[in-house]
């Protein structure tokens, strides 16, 4: 038996301890938010956190994250329903296309804002690097992110110059 | 408008059993009532197949197109609720089900006996279809750009304005008053002599006994209150939470999990092996012989892959286990050589005298090209969720081409097409990859092997190593200068011809022209990758093209600009990338510009990119784009693909290449297949004309000139042209190759 919190539920998993965080996610615990498409930490889709730090869950054995605490794209936003600053200016700039990334670029996102609230350019490239958007999104997101930063940091912090 | 008649319409419609639904003109008690039962909840009046009226006054906009990224659902949904007059918040959208009431091949083949366009590729699909599958039409296809100019034109716009019509006739009819009086506005229809006033809904059960009309009147682009706004796509909320619901995510009671190999050598069939290997390991259920794949049922994807993995599969030979890629480029060669050399070049466009010409040349500059196969590697690999029961093979995936796979799955399970339900679930990506039904034949026939619901994944390995490719080809060009340095003539031979016809076709005011082709085909199976033949086409023609403005000593927008003079619309947008990218200001050291232009899928577009050479990498710094699509129903969707198309575009011309070794596809996941990332995507500007011009796609023609564009702006920076992709296969690091008198 692991145990694992994800999005602050307990879970009592009966799995082969090798198995993928991924694959514990979408068929044991039945959150499908979170995506397959490489396997191989190549592409971000499959990005979770890990006490607040983003992985790649198709690369890490269940066994890895036993006692931690996982939060994937369902629970990023707030408990009532209220979606995360980088949710909403996903919807301002009408980021995804096809969207299969998005769950991944969204966790990157707001992994890389909890760290530093005003990124830069390279910061952004440094971050988001990881995760492929084949439907070519890279520019909104750029955007997302920039705006995303100018809402949390609220108006008081407005004034300070974002970097690009 | 095409040329119909009620007649017309209506005799193909009883003769063909489905051919000509499109959505206009179905009269109530006729067509609309097959599908009635599939799309209208109680209350709600079918006009037709494409819009239904609720009794809360929402419309629903029914779509016949998958929606994969392209805002799809949204615009068509803009273009019937603007003729329409709608109250656009209180219009919703679904995607037609998978039902031959809904074929968009009835749109063409029905209503076209005027100038709707319809890509030849897909009148091809659906003759196929037609003749083989069943005698009604099996298609309902999201590809070619075709949604906007055809379904949208064609379909939405002449649905909703023919809805108007009758709500309008339906009031003047009840109030007893002339419809010269009468106004339709956000959803209500208003009278304008006293304060009558009525919604929708309270006019839908008049106005659904009429008899709608053959010939709406359609707004001007004046009229438009809806089509050419920014309004916010449907499907975006649901794909910032995880709700989406794509294929992979399909969820049944009692599902099991399988993923499948296939012979690496495409086709070859199984010759054996050993079940007893891998039946003990935990959660494997069963094991199935596909013929040419071995397919591993279990009760996760993981344990199904991993025994999968562990099972050695031997397969048949067939003599393709020693192809190489380097034969495949010999025999293009040695093909399009012998074509030449025996006369029997194809001819697929030619105009004056091209071979007369090239003996009076000033100077003659010639030049060959080559482009490897590619994979279309859409973020969301290969999936389809099956089911049999109850004699009904019920299927979950995400497809282009709903209607034709159902028919593929029941002629492969020998089942009635009436038995195949498919329920289209979003793409995570299409790209053209989704228009081929192989993996929901595998996923219906394991399911037709055991008692429970089955989830089929492919690996990333398997989607790279078994898709449909995008052509390898060669082009060899030879153009002829007067002593102005002006072209006279202009002679292409290719390798390898598909769709559509005109991709290798030039707008340039060349006097004397020859394109010509050879056949030469290989083992690899070829699919509609990305604008199809434009992605190597466009390469080819504007690389060409700006080697010989070069030689001609000319820069290369100028040189182009000169002879598109009968080409005004060329023109324009080739002005406006230019003059948005500042074109001639210099740049810093190491940067260089490039400029392409391309038509395809009805749409101009040309771009400018801007790249930096750091240490021998290509990093494109800034794409303009120049866009004339005739009009942008949804000018930040339009923007969208662009942006889109051309970060596609950029990767494949930067990084990918599917290579063939010992018959096989050697790349397998997105280490050896790269994609473009954040680090390397470029900022990119898009600018719309709207010229009014018949509507083209937006899909795919933010890709075709993109290639070209990066390699004019390398060989700008450093000297070095480029004549085959991918350009990761050259060293641009030495210094030498800089040449000062073309920056
Ligand atoms: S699926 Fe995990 S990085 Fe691609
Ligand atoms: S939105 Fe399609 S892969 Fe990113």
């Amino acid at each position: 038996m692991i145990n694992l919190t994800i999005n602050g539920e307990p879970h009592e998993l009966d799995v082969d301890p090798t198995t993928p965080l991924l694959w514990v996610i979408r068929e044991q615990a039945g959150l499908n938010g979170t995506k397959f498409g490489c396997g191989i930490a190549q592409c971000g889709a499959c990005t979770v956190h890990l006490n607040g730090s983003p992985i790649r869950s198709c690369r890490t054995p269940v066994q890895a994250v036993a006692g931690k605490e996982i939060t994937t794209i369902e629970g990023v936003g707030s408990i009532d329903g209220e979606l995360h600053p980088v949710q909403q200016a996903w919807i301002d700039e009408q980021v995804p296309q096809c969207g299969y990334c998005q769950s991944g670029q969204v966790m990157s996102a707001v992994a890389l804002l909890a760290k530093n609230p005003s990124p830069s350019d390279r910061d952004i490239d440094l971050a988001m690097s990881g995760n492929v958007c084949r439907c070519g999104t890279y520019p909104r997101i750029r955007r997302g992110i920039k705006k995303a930063a100018i809402a949390m940091n609220g108006v008081a912090d407005s004034g300070e110059k974002i970097n690009g | 408008m095409g040329k119909w008649s009620r007649r017309a319409f209506i005799s193909a419609g009883v003769l063909a059993g489905g051919v000509v639904v499109f959505g206009v003109a179905i009269r109530p008690g006729n067509r609309a009532d097959k599908v009635a039962g599939l799309i209208a909840g109680e209350d709600d009046t079918v006009f037709n197949v494409w819009v239904k009226i609720a009794p809360d006054n929402r419309i629903t906009a029914i779509v016949p197109h998958a929606e994969m990224g392209q805002g799809v659902h949204t615009t068509l949904a803009m273009m019937l609720a603007d003729e329409m007059d709608a109250d656009w918040d209180l219009v919703d959208f679904m995607e037609a089900p998978a039902h031959k009431e809904y074929a968009n091949y009835a749109l063409a083949k029905g209503y076209a006996v005027g100038d709707v366009d319809f890509p030849s590729w897909l009148i091809d699909t659906v003759d196929g279809f037609f003749l083989t599958a069943t005698k009604a039409m099996n298609l309902q296809i999201t590809g070619g750009s075709t949604s906007v100019p055809t379904t949208g034109q064609a379909g939405m716009r002449v649905a909703g304005a023919a809805t108007k019509a009758v709500l309008l006739q339906a009031a003047a009819d009840s109030w007893k008053v002339p419809l010269t009086e009468l106004s339709a506005q956000k959803s209500m229809i208003v009278h304008s002599g006293s304060s009558k006033s009525a919604t929708y809904a309270e006019l839908a059960g008049a106005a659904a006994e009429l008899s709608q009309p053959v010939k709406p009147v359609l707004k001007t682009p004046d009229q438009y209150t809806i089509m050419g706004t920014d309004v916010q796509r449907f499907d975006v909320p649901p794909k910032v939470d995880g709700s989406a619901r794509f294929g992979i995510d399909a969820v049944l009671p009692g599902m099991k999990y399988a993923t499948v190999k296939a012979s690496p050598v495409f086709g070859n069939a199984v010759k054996s092996f050993d079940e007893s290997s891998i039946q003990d390991m935990p959660g494997v259920r069963k094991v199935v012989n596909l013929g040419d794949a071995v397919a591993v049922v279990a009760d996760g994807y993981w344990q199904a892959k991993k025994a999968l993995d562990q099972l050695a599969i031997e397969f048949e030979r067939n003599g393709n286990e020693t192809v190489e890629q380097s034969d495949i480029f010999n025999q293009f060669a040695a093909d399009m050589d012998r074509a030449v050399s025996d006369g029997e070049e194809i001819t697929d466009f030619e105009k004056g005298d091209a071979g007369a010409a090239m003996s009076s040349a000033d100077s003659v500059v010639e030049a060959e090209y080559r482009v490897p196969y590619l994979s279309h590697a859409p973020m969301e690999p290969m999936n389809c969720t099956a089911w049999l029961h109850d004699d009904v093979c019920e299927l979950w995936t995400g497809t282009q081409n709903p209607l034709g796979f159902a028919a593929e799955v029941a002629s492969a399970l020998d089942m009635d097409t009436a038995n195949v339900q498919l329920h289209n679930e979003y793409l995570g990506g299409g790209f053209g990859r989704r228009a081929f039904p192989d993996y929901t034949i595998q996923a219906a026939r394991i399911a037709a092997e055991v008692p429970y619901p089955v989830k089929l994944i492919w690996s990333r390995e398997e989607d790279m190593r078994h898709d449909h490719y995008r052509q390898a080809s060669i082009s060899r060009f030879k153009a002829a200068l007067d002593s102005s340095g002006k072209p006279i003539a202009w002679i292409n031979q290719y390798v390898e011809k598909y769709d559509p016809a005109e991709a290798p076709h030039i707008p340039y005011g060349i006097d004397n022209q020859f394109i010509h082709y050879a056949e030469s085909k290989t083992h690899v199976p070829w699919g509609f990758w990305r604008s199809v033949d434009h992605s190597l086409h466009a390469f080819f023609t504007e690389s060409f093209i700006d080697e010989v403005a070069i030689q001609a000593g000319d820069d290369p927008y100028k040189y182009r600009r000169n002879l598109l003079e009968q080409a005004p619309r060329f023109r324009d947008v080739l002005d406006l990338a230019a003059e948005k990218s500042d074109w001639g200001a210099p740049l810093p050291e190491n940067w260089g510009r490039g400029i392409a232009i391309h038509r395809s899928f009805g749409t101009i577009v040309a771009q400018v990119v801007e790249v930096e050479i750091v240490d021998g990498t290509v990093f494109p710094r800034r794409a303009i784009c120049a866009v004339d699509a005739g009009f942008a129903m949804h000018p930040d969707g339009m923007k969208a693909q662009m942006e889109s198309g051309i970060i596609y575009g950029l990767t494949a011309a930067l990084f990918s290449d599917i290579s063939i070794r010992h018959g096989a596809v050697a790349q397998s996941n997105f280490h050896d297949y790269q994609m473009l990332r954040m680090n390397q995507s470029p900022e990119i500007e898009t600018y719309i004309i709207n010229s009014g011009e018949k509507v083209g796609g937006a899909g795919e023609p933010g890709t075709p000139a993109i290639a070209p564009a990066l390699v004019n702006a390398i060989f700008n920076a450093t000297g070095k042209r480029i004549r085959e992709l991918p350009v990761r296969l050259h060293d641009l690091t030495n210094e030498d190759l800089k040449s000062k008198d073309v920056a």
